[in-house]
């Protein structure tokens, strides 16, 4: 049953794929794929890159909410909450000023490095809250996220890169091409190696002591489970910016339906994540057509609802 | 609430010496480097003084206004999203009416306009939000953060859709700056904050009592509903003078009532009152004065207070935690 269900998603996902590669601005058909080369040449350099980059970077931004959600035993935290995205920005305004010129490895990279810096303070911070409400993680993380933020806008002001970072962090896939998105498969390899080893961050999500006990490394662990979010973040963001809630729709959505084993759960996660994304993404070539809105905004709104859902509902189910 | 007796200073006092030390900056705010076309400068300063003034007021009295209600130092108006939904209101508005309907209702007309619109929206959610029992603060607080989000992006979803003209209108009002003070609209914020506070001093004998909670306040004799959706409605007409003048600044409110409790060491309304709209004004003069004159970064003044405020906001969140 659950194989035939996973099925069904992998076909809607593909259906999907197929609405992907054909919207746009520029008719492509199949009769003028084979009869026009300029149309075969827009697909491959445009189209073809886009479908992929949505696919990476949905599937990987909702497995790093997931595996974040596991290493901090709480629901409602994503990268975009607690701060891993926000400092991931600052990182990469950074480079912008230093060395605006700098090659787009070395921007991942230190987008990638104050991600990690970012996700560790938060990380600290939560261990400081001794009243461990499961409500006062997200809230901390929150406001971390802001103080990161004001002095990303501080220093965009100063040096004149507002615009430039509007346009970053507007999590738009619109300018995807061959050449600006390969890196993402680098994320794919991340999302992939988190499966493979996806039992450890269960185990670890049952907490430090019960890790300890039955032999799990613990803290070796939560620091692959942090570079992953990390590197998950700090690419995604350089190559399309932020993908808002996302990691938090979809491994809850999941959660509920099919529980916390991660083996079983992180390919329904990485399906849906991308479903969803692409979804979006589709959905927002065609409400304006020819122009388009930029999956961030969709996710914004989709995401923070799911979010108030989710703790409305959580208040029946506490205590 | 704890009173400083080794500083043994009235609140009276306090108050005297915070609005000398108003005074003697916004004398120095006026003259300072006063060079050239000194008539022009001055208007123009005087024009970014006002702002500040009404400003200062607003945030520090919707704030401490808030906290009464909520019986709680982290909560304010603009971190549980009012701000943020004046903002969605002010899209909608021009979303619906476009930039040539927007025009017959003139600067004034619209303020209201939005006003009023906020003021029903705001007061029907939060009635709804803060009234309901056994929600817990965090939750509160997390349903407002998230909701504040959920307004921005639907305004953000809104000016993709808008054609370019409407969204250099809207564009050039919900980003936080001191200096687009329009001569009307300042005019009219004077008048409704000038009502608001004739109100809200009046009341201020009964806020002491609302501070207690609502089981103690009923049992004192407080009409409890009637005066949350008063206060509520007084709140967002606050927000929306400031958010009107100068923009969405998260923390503001709640690093000038965070100031004014320990700095006043009274729990008196009579005294957070005044002294929140002092303290209010001097952070924002002072700070403007710091960042232009000492450290040469104008313009920046909202940035530095996001700032400060959040990283205050995670300081109590930390030690409220601990308790």
């Amino acid at each position: 049953m659950k194989s035939f269900a996973f099925i069904t998603g992998l076909a809607l996902l593909l259906g999907l794929i197929v609405c992907s590669l054909f919207v746009g601005v520029s008719r492509v058909t199949l009769v003028s794929l084979w009869s026009d080369p300029e149309m075969r040449e827009i697909l491959m350099l445009s189209r073809f890159p886009r479908t992929a980059a949505l696919l990476l970077a949905g599937s990987a931004m909702s497995v790093a909410g997931l595996i974040m959600q596991m290493l901090t035993q709480n629901r409602f935290v994503e990268p975009s909450v607690v701060g891993t995205t926000q400092s991931a920005s600052l990182g990469l305004l950074l480079v912008m000023i230093v060395s605006p010129a700098a090659p787009i490895m070395l921007k991942m990279g230190v987008a990638t490095l104050f991600a990690l810096g970012g996700t560790a303070l938060f990380m600290l911070l939560i261990q400081r809250i001794r009243m461990k409400s499961s409500l006062m993680v997200p809230l901390a993380g929150i406001m971390l996220g802001a103080v990161f933020s004001s002095v990303t806008t501080f220093l965009a002001m100063k040096f004149d890169l507002l615009q430039s970072l509007g346009g970053w962090e507007s999590g738009d896939f619109s300018s995807v091409m061959q050449g600006r998105y390969e890196l993402l498969w680098l994320v794919g390899a991340m999302t992939l190696l988190a499966a493979v080893i996806a039992d450890r961050f269960t185990v670890a999500g049952m907490g430090r002591d019960f890790s300890v006990n039955v032999g799990l490394h613990y803290g070796r662990v939560m620091l692959i489970g942090m570079a992953i979010i990390a590197m998950i973040s700090g690419v995604v963001i350089v190559v399309v910016g932020v993908l808002p809630f996302l990691g938090l729709i979809v491994p809850n959505i999941v959660s509920l339906a099919l529980g916390d084993n991660l083996r079983r759960t992180v390919p329904w996660v990485a399906l849906i994540g991308a479903i969803l994304v692409i979804g979006c993404d589709v959905i927002g070539r065609l409400i304006i057509h020819p122009f388009e809105i930029p999956v961030s905004a969709l996710l914004g709104v989709l995401g923070a609802i799911v979010f108030l859902v989710l703790i409305v509902r959580s208040k029946r189910h506490a205590h | 609430m704890r009173t400083d007796a080794s500083v043994s200073l009235s609140p009276g006092k306090r108050l005297l010496l915070l609005a000398a030390l108003l005074v003697g900056l916004m004398g120095i705010f006026m003259t300072i480097g006063l060079n050239g076309n000194t008539a022009y400068i001055l208007r123009h300063r005087g024009q970014i003084l006002a702002t500040m003034v009404l400003v200062g007021f607003a945030s520090g009295i919707s704030t401490l206004l808030f906290q009464t209600l909520t019986r709680n130092r982290i909560l304010t108006p603009s971190v549980m999203g009012l701000e943020s939904l004046f903002v969605l209101m002010q899209t909608l508005l021009i979303f619906a009416l476009d930039v040539g309907g927007l025009s017959i209702f003139g600067s004034v007309g619209r303020f209201l306009a939005e006003s009023a619109l906020l003021v029903m929206f705001a007061t029907l959610l939060y009635r709804w939000l803060l009234g309901g029992a056994g929600l817990d603060l965090h939750r509160v607080l997390l349903i407002g953060l998230v909701c504040g989000t959920l307004f921005r992006s639907i305004s953000g979803l809104m000016q993709r859709l808008m054609e370019p003209g409407e969204f250099a209108v809207l564009q050039s009002r919900i980003f936080a700056t001191f200096t687009r003070a329009d001569a009307d609209v300042l005019l009219i914020s004077a008048l409704v904050i000038m009502l608001v506070a004739l109100v809200v001093w009046r009341l201020r004998h009964r806020l002491d009592v609302m501070a207690l909670g609502p089981d103690r306040a009923i049992a004192l004799g407080i009409h409890w509903q009637r005066h949350v959706t008063g206060l509520l409605l007084l709140i967002s007409l606050l927000v929306a003078v400031s958010t009107a003048l100068v923009g969405p600044m998260m923390f503001l409110g709640l690093l000038i009532v965070n100031l004014a409790y320990p700095l006043m060491g009274s729990w008196r309304h009579a005294h957070l009152l005044p002294g929140c709209v002092l303290i209010g004004i001097i952070t924002l003069v002072g700070g403007q004065l710091i960042l232009e004159r000492l450290l040469d970064m104008a313009g920046t003044l909202s940035v530095v207070i996001e700032f400060s405020g959040g990283i205050l906001f995670i300081y109590l969140l930390l030690r409220k935690g601990a308790k």
